[in-house]
C-alpha cells in the first residue's frame, strides 16, 4: 500500500479556534494545555478522537479541542459517549466531566458506565464547587462549607469519588491534580493506555469560587501531604522520609528516619482491597492525599464484548436478510 | 340428531381468566389458526400490570379478544359473541360486555365457594338462573374433563391442571371449524423436550374438541369464510413486532447499523427484547440504566453515524424530553417510539391511550419542534417505523413515532412486503470541506434544510456540535439575538419541509358532505368501521386518517372545511382536537373516551348521528 507520509501532529494540531473562555486562573487551562500537548503523543488519527462533556465549566473543554467534539447535557456525557464507543469502538473517546456533572446530576451514568467498562477516558474535573451556576456546594464540598447556598454551612456529607468508581467495578482509578503538570500528562497517558472504563480524577483550583480548596497539595508543604503511589514500589511521601505500612488494616505513617523501608507497604495496582484502602484516604486527617494509579485491572469491554457477540451470531446464523425474516414464521398465501 | 352448519360472516370471541390461566396464550393459539384458515382478523389483548395478581381475584383478570371475518374488518370488535370465563372472576369482570344472547362457556370446576366469594358473588351466578334469560350459558367442567384425557401421564394433578387452557380453545376450534395441526405442532416446537407436557396439552386440545363433537350443548357450528383480502403471501403481524421488522428493514436499506439504546417499560419492552435477538443483523442493542441514559446513547450513536433508536412509553418520554431537545438542537437523525398507555404518572401501563400527543407536540423546553407520524395498525407499525427513519435521515431530526398499547400487542394478518420495493433510503456522509478550506457543519440543504452529516473518524472535517445555540452555518456557539430568533426560525421550516414527503390525503368517502371523521393513530379502525356502516346508511359521512400529525399535511387545511361538522375520535380528551381547531378554526367536536380501550365503532357511530341530527 502506497501511504503518504504526514507529519506528526502537534500541540497547535489539536487547538480549536474558538476563543478559551474560562476565567482567568482557572486551573482548567493547565488541563486543557496538557491534553492538547499529550493527545500527539498517542500516534493517532486526529479524526479518531471524541471529547465529550457534560455541563458546567469544564465540560466547554470539547469547544476547544481540534477533534470531534460533543457538549451534551447535564450529567449525560457518559451516556452519550457509550452511544458513540458501540457506534464505533475504534475511536478513542474522552468523557470531559465535574463534580457536579459526574457526580450528582450525571451519577447514575457515571456508576454505570465503570460498571460495564466501557471504554471510556473519563476525566474528572474535582473543584468541590458548583462554578458556572456560581458557587453553590457541590457532592464533594466538604462538610460545614458556606456557600450562596449553604449560608449556615453546608450539612451535606461529600461523597469520595476513587471509593465510589472501585465500589461501580471500575477497572481503572486514578487521581492527580491540575498542577502536577508532569503527573497529570503520565495520568493521561495511563488513562490512554488502559483498555476499558479509565476513571481520573483531577483535583482542579477554581479561583473565584473555591480557592485553594487544594492548596495543601499544591503548596510549599505539598510533598508532605501527597502520596504518588508507584506500582510495584513503596508508598513513601514527604520526599522518601515518611512511608505508609499496615497495622492490621489500618494505614499508620512510618517515619523512615527511624524504621526501615522494609516495612512499608508496596503499592499493588491490581490489589482491589488495598486499593479501597488506598481510597480512604481522601482528606483524611491524618494521612497524605493519595495520587497516582490507584488501581488499575484488565477485563473485557462492554464494546469489544458487543462486537464479539454480533461476529459470533453472524458466524453462527449468517448474516440476516430482512427478506427472510419478513418471509419466515408461519405464512399463507391469498390468491 | 346431526350438527349443523351455518355460515356467518364474522365473530367476536372473548377467552377470560386468571392471570396463570394462559389466555394470552390461548388467545393467541386462536389468532394464528384463525389467520391460516384465510380470515380477516384484530385482535385486542387485555391483561393487567401485575404478573400474577392473587389467583381468583377480579384485578388478576386476563383476557383476549379476536374479532374474525370472512370481511375486510378493521377492528377487534366491540363486544363478544362468545365469552370464555375460566373462573368467577373473569365472568364477573366480562359478563357485562357480552351481547345480549351470547354465548358464555365457563368452567364449572372453578365456581368454588372460595371463588366465588372472591369475585363477590353471593350465590353461584351458574346455578341460580340470574344468566339463564340473557345468555346461552355452557358449564363444562373442565378440570375433571382434562384430567380424565391426561389419565396415565405421569403429570401432577397441578399440571395436569394447567391444560384446561387448551381444552377450551379445542371447544372454541370444533365451534369455529378450525384445525388443531398448527396448535399441536406449536406445542411441541414452544415445548421441545417436554414431552409429557406436550402430551399433555395436545390431549386436553383433542379433548375439548372431542367434547364440542360429543356433546349436544353445540348443535350448531360456525362457519366464516375465507376473507377476500388483497393477494400476497401473510403472515399475523402484531405492532411492537412490525415496528421492530420496519427499523431493521431501513438499516438495510440505508446501509446503516441499527443501534437501538432502550431501557425496559410496558409496552415498548418487547422492541427491545426482539432487537436484542438479531445480533447477526448486526444490530446493536443496549439496555440503557435508565430512560436517560438510553436516549443519550442514541444521540451519540447518531452523531457517530448509526440508524439510532428508542423506543419507550409516556413516562419514559417525559424523562427523555431534555435530551431529545438536544437532539433537536445538533439535528441528528433518531427515531423515538412512544408506545402509548394509559396516564398520567404510571397510569395504567398495559391499557392503551392516546393522551402523548401533547407531550410528542409539546413537552420540551424551548421552541423545540419534531416531526410526529402515528402508526394506524399493528401492521402498519412496520411502514410507519420504516418512514420514521427515512424521513429522519432525510431531514436530519429525530423524528416521533406514535405506537399505543392497543397497536403494541394486537394482531392482524399481514401482506408481507417486499423490501425490494420500499422506497429507498439514502444515505451521504460528508466526506469533504463545504465552505472554504473549513467545514460548516450547519450549512443546509437548499430542498431540506437539513444539515451535513459528519462522523467521527471522518479526517478534516473534526467540528463540535452542543447544546447552547449555533451560528448558522459555522455551528459555533453564538449569543447573537438574530441569529437564536433565525435559527428558531429553521428548526421550524425545516419541519414544515416534511410536507414535501407526506403524500395527498386519502379520503375515505366524499370529499366534502355533512360530516367529516378525522382520526390518527390506533383509532384508525374504530373510524373507519364507523365510517363504513355510516355510508352503507346512506350518510354523508367521510373519513380521513393522519398519519403525520406534525407536519399535518398541505391539503389537509382545504378538505377539512368542505364539511359541515367534522368529529374527531380521540382516547384522550382532545388532544388533536385542539390542535385542528387551532390551527385550521373550524368548529370540530371530539369523542374522547379514556377507558384504557380502543374506541368502539358503536359509540363513533352513535355521536355521528347525534351529530346529524
Amino acid at each position: 500500500m502506497n501511504e503518504i507520509q504526514t507529519p506528526p501532529l502537534t500541540k497547535k494540531d489539536f487547538e480549536s479556534d474558538q476563543a478559551v473562555r474560562w476565567c482567568p486562573g482557572c486551573g482548567d487551562y493547565a488541563i486543557l494545555a496538557q491534553t492538547q500537548k499529550k493527545m500527539p503523543s498517542f500516534g493517532r488519527k486526529r479524526e479518531e478522537f471524541v471529547f465529550v462533556a457534560g455541563i458546567g465549566c469544564s465540560s466547554r473543554f470539547p469547544y476547544y479541542m481540534n477533534t470531534y467534539g460533543f457538549h451534551t447535557i447535564h450529567g449525560r456525557a457518559p451516556a452519550v459517549a457509550t452511544g458513540v464507543k458501540i457506534a464505533n469502538p475504534d475511536l478513542s473517546v474522552w468523557v470531559v466531566t465535574g463534580d457536579g456533572d459526574g457526580l450528582s446530576i450525571g451519577g447514575n451514568h457515571f456508576m454505570h458506565c465503570l460498571r460495564r467498562n466501557m471504554d471510556l477516558n473519563i476525566l474528572m474535573f474535582n473543584n468541590r464547587i458548583y462554578g458556572l451556576t456560581k458557587g453553590q456546594y457541590s457532592p464533594t464540598s466538604e462538610l460545614g462549607k458556606k456557600t450562596k447556598a449553604s449560608p449556615f454551612g453546608s450539612i451535606d456529607y461529600p461523597l469520595n469519588p476513587p471509593s465510589l468508581a472501585l465500589g461501580a467495578q471500575a477497572t481503572f482509578v486514578a487521581r492527580t491534580i491540575d498542577r502536577w503538570q508532569k503527573h497529570l500528562a503520565e495520568m493521561m497517558e495511563r488513562s490512554y493506555a488502559h483498555d476499558g472504563a479509565s476513571f481520573t480524577e483531577i483535583y482542579q483550583n477554581c479561583n473565584i469560587f473555591n480557592d485553594g480548596a487544594f492548596e495543601e497539595y499544591t503548596g510549599a508543604d505539598k510533598f508532605n501531604n501527597v502520596i504518588e503511589l508507584k506500582h510495584n514500589e513503596p508508598m513513601v511521601f514527604a520526599k522518601g522520609t515518611k512511608g505508609i505500612k499496615l497495622e492490621g488494616s489500618t494505614a499508620v505513617i512510618v517515619d523512615l528516619e527511624k524504621s526501615s523501608i522494609d516495612e512499608v507497604l508496596i503499592h499493588d495496582e491490581t490489589n482491589l482491597d488495598m486499593a479501597h484502602i488506598i481510597a480512604n484516604w481522601t482528606t483524611h486527617p491524618i494521612l497524605p492525599e493519595p495520587i497516582g494509579v490507584i488501581y488499575c485491572i484488565q477485563k473485557p469491554t462492554y464494546n469489544e464484548e458487543m462486537v464479539n457477540q454480533i461476529d459470533a451470531a453472524k458466524k453462527m446464523r449468517g448474516s440476516g436478510k430482512v427478506q427472510d425474516l419478513l418471509n419466515a414464521g408461519d405464512t399463507w398465501v391469498v390468491d | 340428531m346431526g350438527k349443523t352448519f351455518k355460515t356467518i360472516d364474522e365473530a367476536v370471541i372473548r377467552f377470560a381468566g386468571d392471570s396463570g390461566d394462559g389466555m394470552q396464550l390461548t388467545g393467541g393459539r386462536f389468532t394464528d389458526t384463525t389467520a391460516i384458515v384465510g380470515n380477516d382478523l384484530s385482535t385486542l389483548p387485555d391483561f393487567p400490570a401485575e404478573i400474577r395478581a392473587p389467583a381468583g381475584s377480579l384485578a388478576g383478570v386476563s383476557a383476549f379478544q379476536i374479532k374474525f371475518s370472512s370481511k375486510d374488518i378493521h377492528t377487534p370488535g366491540d363486544k363478544p359473541d362468545v365469552l370464555v370465563a375460566m373462573n368467577p372472576a373473569a365472568l364477573k369482570v366480562h359478563q357485562k360486555e357480552l351481547i345480549p344472547g351470547g354465548t358464555m362457556i365457563v368452567n364449572k370446576d372453578a365456581f368454588t365457594t372460595k371463588n366465588l366469594k372472591f369475585a363477590g358473588y353471593e350465590t353461584n351466578p351458574i346455578e341460580d338462573g340470574s344468566l339463564d334469560d340473557y345468555f346461552t350459558l355452557i358449564p363444562i367442567e373442565m378440570n375433571k374433563m382434562v384430567t380424565a384425557a391426561c389419565e396415565g401421564l405421569e403429570m401432577s394433578p397441578k399440571l395436569v391442571g394447567r391444560t384446561k387452557n387448551l381444552f377450551a380453545l379445542g371447544v372454541l376450534f370444533y365451534m369455529y371449524d378450525r384445525p388443531l395441526e398448527s396448535t399441536e405442532a406449536w406445542l411441541k416446537k414452544k415445548f421441545k423436550g417436554k414431552d409429557a407436557i406436550i402430551d399433555a396439552n395436545t390431549r386436553a386440545l383433542n379433548a375439548g374438541y372431542n367434547y364440542g363433537d360429543t356433546t349436544e350443548l353445540f348443535m350448531t357450528r360456525f362457519k366464516v369464510e375465507k376473507a377476500n383480502l388483497a393477494s400476497g403471501n401473510y403472515r399475523n403481524m402484531n405492532g411492537n413486532f412490525a415496528t421492530s421488522l420496519g427499523l431493521l428493514a431501513a438499516a438495510e436499506k440505508s446501509g446503516l447499523n441499527l443501534f437501538y439504546g432502550g431501557y425496559p417499560i410496558t409496552p415498548a419492552s418487547d422492541i427491545l427484547q426482539t432487537l436484542a435477538s438479531w445480533k447477526h443483523f448486526g444490530v446493536s442493542t443496549f439496555q440503557a440504566e435508565d430512560e436517560i441514559a438510553s436516549i443519550s446513547s442514541v444521540i451519540g450513536a447518531a452523531f457517530t453515524g448509526s440508524l439510532a433508536v428508542t423506543a419507550t412509553s409516556g413516562p419514559g418520554i417525559a424523562l427523555k424530553a431534555e435530551a431529545i431537545g438536544l437532539g433537536i438542537i445538533t439535528e441528528l437523525p433518531m427515531v423515538i417510539i412512544n408506545v402509548q398507555r394509559g396516564g398520567p404518572s404510571t397510569g395504567l401501563p398495559t391499557k392503551t391511550e392516546q393522551s402523548d400527543l401533547n407531550q410528542a407536540l409539546f413537552g420540551r423546553n424551548g421552541e423545540s419542534p419534531m416531526p410526529i407520524i402515528a402508526a394506524a395498525t399493528p401492521g402498519d407499525c412496520f411502514f410507519a417505523a420504516y418512514e420514521a427513519c427515512r424521513i429522519a435521515l432525510k431531514y436530519m431530526t429525530p423524528v416521533m413515532l406514535l405506537s399505543d398499547g392497543y397497536l403494541a400487542n394486537g394482531s392482524e394478518p399481514w401482506k408481507i412486503p417486499n423490501v425490494d420495493e420500499l422506497e429507498d433510503i439514502p444515505v451521504n456522509f460528508a466526506k469533504k470541506k463545504n465552505g472554504e478550506d473549513e467545514y460548516l457543519p450547519y450549512l443546509r440543504d437548499d430542498e431540506t434544510l437539513s444539515r451535513p452529516w459528519a462522523i467521527p473518524g471522518t479526517p478534516g472535517l473534526e467540528h463540535r456540535v452542543g447544546g447552547i445555540e449555533k451560528a448558522e452555518n459555522t455551528g459555533h456557539v453564538s449569543y447573537d439575538p438574530e441569529n437564536h430568533h433565525k435559527m428558531t426560525l429553521i428548526r421550524e421550516e425545516k419541519v414544515n419541509r416534511i410536507r414535501q414527503d407526506i403524500p395527498a390525503l386519502n379520503v375515505f368517502g366524499e370529499s366534502h358532505g355533512d360530516l367529516l371523521i378525522l382520526s390518527w393513530g390506533g383509532t384508525y379502525g374504530s373510524c373507519r368501521s364507523a365510517s363504513e356502516t355510516l355510508q352503507e346508511e346512506g350518510k354523508s359521512v367521510s373519513h380521513i386518517h393522519l398519519r403525520w400529525v406534525n407536519p399535518l399535511p398541505q391539503d389537509l387545511g382545504e378538505l377539512i372545511v368542505g364539511y359541515k361538522n367534522v368529529l374527531i375520535p380521540e382516547i384522550n380528551m382532545g388532544q388533536l382536537l385542539r390542535l385542528i381547531r387551532a390551527e385550521y378554526l373550524v368548529d370540530a367536536k371530539g369523542l374522547n373516551q379514556v377507558r384504557g380501550r380502543p374506541i368502539s365503532t358503536s359509540s363513533i357511530i352513535e355521536k355521528v348521528n347525534e351529530m346529524l341530527g
